[in-house]
């Protein structure tokens, strides 16, 4: 069985939508990521210090009374339902209580306030600011080894131009999951930044995929011009960039689908890379490198 | 048969043989008698805190306390030193963070104590002295080395007394470490009651025993209007039916008696007449001995218990205690008594702690995410196999036990390894369905495009093996780059997932380019096959 047969898509010819795309992707990504340095991003209490408890009551609770609860007891919360049996995740940022208060703190008041509705907390973290720091820090320093690792080993592969597209497809990729998350307003923590470097090993086969048989082409092909081989390559790997992904991608969904609540927004980032990683190796690792390419040699004649 | 195709099998079915018998204790629930007694592992997987439930832990110790609580007592010592030679002087303290402060009368002792200071404390540093409002001031400073290894000695001890107490409360399997210079990381798996835990972890601890000032009213007293030497301490009494807290104030001499350091023993009993618990004490040696002076002396008056400068209790000294022990009593529980019980045999922290990170998970949470992540893993294994099969037919199938082999390796290297599995790891593995198959993919389409060039399935075959090879070591040694970076820098959680990334992304290069070319390999090896499924 086959999905995709011979195809003749004219990509290249589609790169001037694709860049401006790209562009606007990329800036919205660099606008997320000014607002992670910055501290004024929906930042995960791992990396800005606080206190998160996951509660499930016995009966269902209205969030408005919850909340009220606990700001009448000098508690600001940030609360969230958890869609399946009557569960609560309960975030406070910082307050007056000292850390390893807030938790039992709220609990209190729960207590007081819902007497007739039991509960059990499934869990609580309590991260004091300078732990949150060291992990920015760490995260930071994570961040950058990994993308300097990958640079390094695609530049050994390939020559300088494949090298520095490839690392900005990849780039782009990353970029593209902190501007979603950025859209929604879903909470930048550990686990995304993990997703997000995963993402960046993984979107990088895909473009080497293309890239191999881009050169392969061009040793074998000396007549054609350029944007002939390019857009040639791309169609004859196609099907293998677009099933690979399929494979991935139906892993990454299942996760999404059933993985539960506590890699949810995980299992959604993987998602939207695969997705993004698979769109950025066809339509703008490779025609950064013909652009590249088509520049130099007009600047040569 | 083709060259090398024995020794391949060979491998293949002795891996899956060493992964099935290390997975053999995760998946019985019960290990039949035979295989306990062999060498066979008896370990199950290892799940993380977020699987299992329990407490993830950091401490930090505050150790410009250990240092200041080091200098104190040094202070206390000379205090005693010059008072045993009948030297006068005005005052002996502890001064700021690093130094001890001597203020003397006259020049005179002020030479005598000099000397004296040089020889008993040569670790320190003796400032030059200088003269201030007619008196004679020393001043003895800690050395930047000193002060380090007084530092470092007091994590040390921390994490020492820290593992006493949680072997003493029984938690298994605890994990408890050094974390960079002042930090000390706990984990406890699978404890019922964090609170409780937490608690017994975090106290100091520290016990002294405290003359009470009979003169001094302490329902009237103050900070301020207190006589030199003395302190105010309060008890703190919880009612056991309200639970209302009470604080009743006591007037104490500042110097302390007594300390907890001259425990050797103590155990919870119940009192007979009152049916309360409390705290019964033994002291060594030293301890037996200092009791009997003080209580002989001190007749008649009260004695206060203190810890953490919390007042137990003050009972009244009504005889000399000679026997070397003593109990305490207070407004506890039977489970407060027997903490305090594993507190005081275990010693006091040498410097209060701070938490700084705490992560509770409840055991639920844990069995709903384990329970989650099979649903997840399985829809997985299910999409692609079917997929598989439907796109590249028999081949398909081949790409799919390949897969399989894959996590049965995985999960066996897990074990094998002692790894810890956690959610994010149970993730990787879910991702690594998808990915494993994809190098098979990556292969397939290469045969395919050999096959449309009219190559015989051998050929094709090669051909896709050889030309995939470089694009599948690139897919894998960019991932092993980040998973790498993620185990480096990551913690608990995310830690998990790099190590089943990375586990899994080296097991997939063997299966995908050694376990599924043997079933090519031996079906078109000797012309059985005229055709490749694909």
């Amino acid at each position: 069985m086959e999905i995709i047969g011979k195809t003749k898509i004219d990509f290249i010819g589609k790169r001037k939508i694709c860049f401006t795309i790209s562009a606007i992707i990329a800036l919205l990504g660099f606008v997320a990521i000014a607002q992670i340095v910055s501290g004024s991003a929906n930042l995960g209490s791992d990396f800005t210090g606080g206190t998160v408890l996951q509660m499930k009551f016995e009966n269902r609770i209205d969030i408005h009374a919850a909340r009220q609860a606990l700001s009448k007891n000098g508690i600001p919360a940030d609360l969230q339902e958890i869609s399946d049996g009557n569960k609560l995740l309960i975030k406070v940022g910082k307050t007056n209580l000292a850390l390893g208060k807030v938790a039992g703190a709220v609990e209190e008041v729960f207590r007081k306030e819902f007497t007739a509705n039991k509960f059990t907390v499934e869990s609580s973290s309590e991260i004091g600011p300078s732990v949150g720091d060291k992990l920015r820090k760490d995260t930071l320093i994570a961040v950058l080894i990994s993308i300097v690792g990958i640079i390094i080993y695609i530049a050994w592969r390939f020559d300088f131009k494949f090298g520095v597209a490839a690392a900005i497809a990849t780039f782009h990729d990353v970029l593209a999951i902190f501007a979603i998350f950025f859209l929604l307003n879903k909470e930048v923590n550990l686990l995304l930044i993990t997703a997000a470097l995963t993402i960046a090993g993984y979107s990088l086969t895909d473009t080497v995929v293309v890239f191999d048989r881009i050169r392969e082409n061009l040793h074998k092909n000396m007549k054609d011009s350029l944007v002939t081989i390019f857009n040639f390559s791309i169609n004859e790997v196609m099907s293998r960039t677009l099933i690979t992904s399929l494979t991935t991608l139906l892993a990454a969904l299942s996760l999404f689908l059933f993985g539960g609540e506590v890699i949810h927004d995980f299992a959604f980032a993987l998602v939207v890379g695969i997705l993004v990683g698979t769109y950025s190796s066809i339509f703008v690792a490779s025609p950064l490198v013909l652009v590249w390419e088509n520049r130099a040699k007009q600047r040569a004649a | 048969m083709p060259k090398g195709l024995t020794w391949r099998i060979s491998l293949i079915l002795i891996f899956l043989i060493l992964s099935v018998v290390y997975l053999t204790p995760t998946l019985m629930p019960k290990l039949p008698s035979w295989w306990e007694g062999a060498i066979f592992p008896k370990d199950k997987i290892h799940l993380g805190l977020d699987l299992q439930g329990g407490i993830h832990l950091v401490l930090e110790v505050e150790t410009q306390k250990a240092v200041e609580g080091q200098l104190d007592i040094i202070a206390t010592d000379l205090e005693d030193t010059l008072n045993g030679k009948n030297i006068r002087f005005k005052n002996v303290s502890r001064l700021g963070g690093d130094r001890i402060a001597v203020t003397l009368f006259d020049k005179g002792t002020a030479e005598t104590v000099q000397k004296l200071l040089k020889d008993k404390y040569s670790r320190f540093e003796l400032q030059a002295p200088f003269e201030e409002g007619g008196y004679q001031n020393l001043q003895l400073r800690m050395a930047e080395a000193e002060i380090k290894s007084v530092k470092d000695k007091s994590v040390q001890q921390a994490l020492e007394t820290i593992r006493n107490r949680i072997d003493q409360f029984g938690v298994s399997e605890p994990v408890i470490q050094r974390e960079g210079i002042s930090n000390i990381v706990v984990q406890l798996p699978g404890v019922k009651d964090p609170k409780r835990a937490i608690e017994l972890i975090g106290k100091t601890a520290r016990l002294e025993f405290k003359l009470v000032d009979e003169g001094v009213d302490p329902t009237t007293a103050t900070p301020g209007s207190l006589p030199e030497g003395d302190e105010l301490q309060m008890e703190k009494r919880t009612d056991p039916d309200t639970g209302a807290v009470s604080e009743i104030p006591y007037v104490l001499k500042k110097k302390t008696m007594i300390t907890g350091d001259l425990l050797t023993d103590a155990q919870v009993r119940i009192d007979s007449q009152f049916n309360q618990p409390y705290v019964a004490i033994e002291f060594n040696s030293v301890g037996a001995k200092l009791f009997d002076q003080v209580t002989a002396a001190n007749v008649g008056k009260r004695f206060a218990i203190v810890l953490d400068n919390n007042v137990y209790s003050a009972p009244v000294i009504r005889e000399r205690i000679s026997g070397g022990s003593a109990q305490i009593s207070g407004s506890f529980t039977e489970k407060e008594a027997s903490d305090l019980a594993i507190v005081l045999r275990a010693g006091a922290l040498p410097a209060p702690v701070k938490i700084i990170q705490n992560l509770t998970v409840g055991p639920s949470l844990g069995q709903d995410s384990i329970h989650k992540g099979l649903i997840a893993g399985l829809v997985g294994v299910l999409l692609v196999i079917i997929f598989m099969a439907i796109y590249y037919k028999l081949s398909g199938m081949v790409a799919n036990t390949g897969m399989v082999l894959n996590l049965v390796y995985l999960m066996g290297a897990l074990a094998a390894l002692g790894a810890t599995l956690t959610l994010p790891g149970i993730a990787a593995i879910v991702l690594l369905i998808g990915m494993s198959v994809d190098a098979n993919v990556l292969i397939f389409e290469r045969i395919r495009e050999e096959l449309r060039l009219g190559k015989t399935p051998k050929a094709a075959l090669d051909a896709g093996y050889d030309k995939a090879f470089l694009t599948i070591m690139d897919s894998h040694v960019t991932t092993l780059i980040t998973a790498a970076v993620l185990f480096q820098f990551g913690t608990g959680p995310v830690k998990g997932f790099a190590v089943s990334l990375s586990l899994g992304v080296i097991i997939n290069l063997f299966t995908a380019l050694i376990g599924t070319k043997v079933v090519f390999d031996y079906f078109l090896g000797r012309g059985r096959a005229k055709k490749i499924s694909i």
